[in-house]
């Protein structure tokens, strides 16, 4: 076993660990830490595809943005502190099932991929991903129309959120 | 080779080579070393801003300071800190246990990770990656989710409304804040640190000097230090999120916010003020000290501006400092982005001189901020008039006869 395995292995530990304890913390506001967690365990396996980029909007966005509002809402909302009695009703053994199922189709279809045992081509060490992302993103070959797409969603989102907050009584 | 510390290193790994360790056990053991000296060569002096915050708001009061322990008061700080050691730490009832002992490791934590990409020197940095000042951004996200976790965990409603306070703050300040950002990263056309510092031939505050205004100030309200700190209120919500921590704990969270303050320091003399350019960086054996000394006078000196700010500045009001984000410093920020991305193109196409690009692209920010301020004096004195119309008052005048009746009465 490699050191990089051993790492993967701890790292998906928690992060799995963290994603059931979202499910199963009775306190909302545990909850959302877990939530946080596992979040931040995503980062860390990013970091070890030596995408370092992409693990680090991960915590922008998703523990600075994203999960900081959830929070913010969670606390404004009554009897946060209460603990509910049971997460889980009586669909649990079914939800359990499907996840399964779920989970056996991927690892079939994965373990039949050829690229599974494949060895993670080596990275330019001169090259800077940031410019070659920024390059794709304005490239027509590349994503160009899925990164207007987004900012015209954005600015939808914008808009719609200073609609909503406009003060129509001047 | 002509850099010490380096050199040490080397020595030191060819000795654990010699040993028959094996190469990735000793880049990890080199690694550790260097994080273990780099924290406590920073907490370190972390220890002397105790004593520095203190001597200053002292001149600033008309006060001595603390100047009974040890040459001017130099060994207070040391106890400072056994004081706040041997004091007992109190949890609140009905705290949630592990979320409230959390919080204070995150405050000092994430000040600390700051440096791990802080170049100090040419060759002496942490980790040079290439996305340095995103990775900043996203430190500073991690130290607001210890105070919402500090401010929730304490079970105290002063505590609660201070955290809330600070989410509502720092997520609008991150915005100009991030845009400000991303103008010397422009210039320089890469996120990494040294590489920013590398391209500053001409310091970027000479460049862009509207950007490191609003840099600063949306950091200073980062750091939640006044007059932006209505997070820690005394007169409305008594200390905010860190009411309820005692002792060691307390301490912790004021070493993190002092210690905030000198990174914002350095993070502000790195983007705009060339890090640690300065003469004779190059030389060989005592360049890379001479880079360290550079930069810490730099911070140094931006963390007295914010301290002169702090101590001369009264607490604005929750909605005006927020207004004062959205209303005018974010538009501003993005003005003043789109307005350097043409002009840089522009100039860099038109093939002119250094000279005439500095001065071309000063004037274009002095203009962009004359005009923003002018048309904020416009906007406040309109807003002021519907005020007094609506209320039958003249807040001019009342203004201007309670400043008599002061004067009267002193």
């Amino acid at each position: 076993m490699t050191p990089e395995m051993l790492i993967f292995i701890i790292i998906a530990t928690i992060t799995l660990g963290a994603a059931f304890m979202v499910v199963s913390s009775r306190n909302l506001v545990h909850v959302a830490l877990w939530l946080i967690v596992t979040l931040f365990g995503v980062a860390l396996l990013f970091t070890l595809l030596s995408a370092g980029f992409l693990a680090i909007a991960q915590v922008v966005i998703y523990i600075g943005a994203i999960a900081i509002l959830l929070i913010f809402a969670i606390m404004l909302t009554r009897r946060t502190k209460e603990d509910v009695k049971s997460t889980f009703n009586s669909n649990w053994r079914w939800a359990l099932f499907i996840g399964f199922l779920f989970f056996t189709g991927l690892l079939v279809i994965l373990m039949n991929w050829s690229g599974i045992a494949a060895a993670p081509p080596e990275l330019d060490s001169r090259a800077n991903p940031v410019v070659e992302i920024g390059l794709a993103l304005v490239n027509p070959n590349g994503y160009l129309l899925v990164f207007e797409l987004a900012s015209v969603l954005l600015l939808a989102a914008l808009v719609g959120s200073i609609f909503v907050a406009w003060d129509r009584r001047k | 080779m002509t850099d010490p510390l380096n050199a040490l290193a080397a020595w030191f790994q060819t000795i654990l080579l010699n040993w028959g360790l094996p190469e990735n056990v000793v880049s990890v053991i080199l690694a550790v070393i260097g994080v273990v000296i780099l924290c406590v060569f920073v907490l370190l002096v972390d220890i002397f801003l105790v004593w520095i915050e203190r001597k200053v708001v002292a001149r600033f009061q008309d006060r001595l300071g603390p100047n009974r322990l040890g040459p001017f008061g130099l060994i207070q700080p040391i106890a400072d800190v056994i004081k706040l050691l041997i004091k007992e730490d109190i949890t609140p009832n009905g705290a949630s246990r592990f979320v409230y002992n959390i919080p204070p490791i995150i405050a000092l934590a994430t000040v600390l990770l700051m440096w791990a990409v802080i170049p100090l020197a040419p060759t002496i940095l942490g980790a040079d990656i290439n996305v340095g000042v995103l990775y900043i951004i996203a430190i500073g996200a991690i130290s607001t989710l210890g105070i919402l976790m500090a401010g929730w965990a304490s079970n105290n409603k002063y505590a609660l409304l201070g955290a809330f306070r600070t989410v509502a703050q720092m997520i609008s300040y991150e915005i100009p804040m991030l845009i400000s950002l991303l103008i010397p990263v422009l210039l320089a056309s890469s996120m990494g640190l040294n590489d920013i510092i590398t391209d500053q031939s001409v310091w970027n505050i000479l460049i862009v000097p509207l950007a490191g205004g609003i840099f600063l100030l949306s950091s200073i309200a980062e750091l939640g230090r006044a007059p932006f700190d209505l997070v820690e209120a005394e007169s409305e919500i008594v200390a905010g999120f860190h009411i309820e921590y005692t002792g060691m704990k307390f301490g912790l969270f004021y070493a993190g916010e002092l210690l905030h303050a000198l990174t914002v320091g350095a993070i502000f003399a790195i983007l705009f003020l060339g890090g640690w350019r300065g003469p004779g960086v190059n030389l060989p054996y005592v360049g890379p000290f001479l880079g360290i000394f550079y930069l810490f006078i730099k911070a140094f000196i931006v963390y007295y501006v914010t301290m002169w700010f702090k101590y001369s500045l009264p607490r604005l009001r929750i909605d005006h400092m927020l207004g004062f984000n959205w209303k005018f410093l974010t538009p501003l920020a993005l003005v003043l982005l789109i307005v350097v991305a043409i002009l840089d193109k522009v100039l860099a196409n038109a093939n002119v001189s250094i000279t005439i690009y500095v001065l071309v692209m000063f004037a274009a920010n002095i203009l962009i901020g004359w005009a923003a301020i002018s048309w904020a004096k416009v906007y406040t004195r309109r807003e002021r008039e519907h005020f007094d119309q609506k209320n039958n008052t003249n807040s001019f005048q009342t203004q201007l006869s309670e400043e008599n009746s002061s004067a009267v009465q002193s």
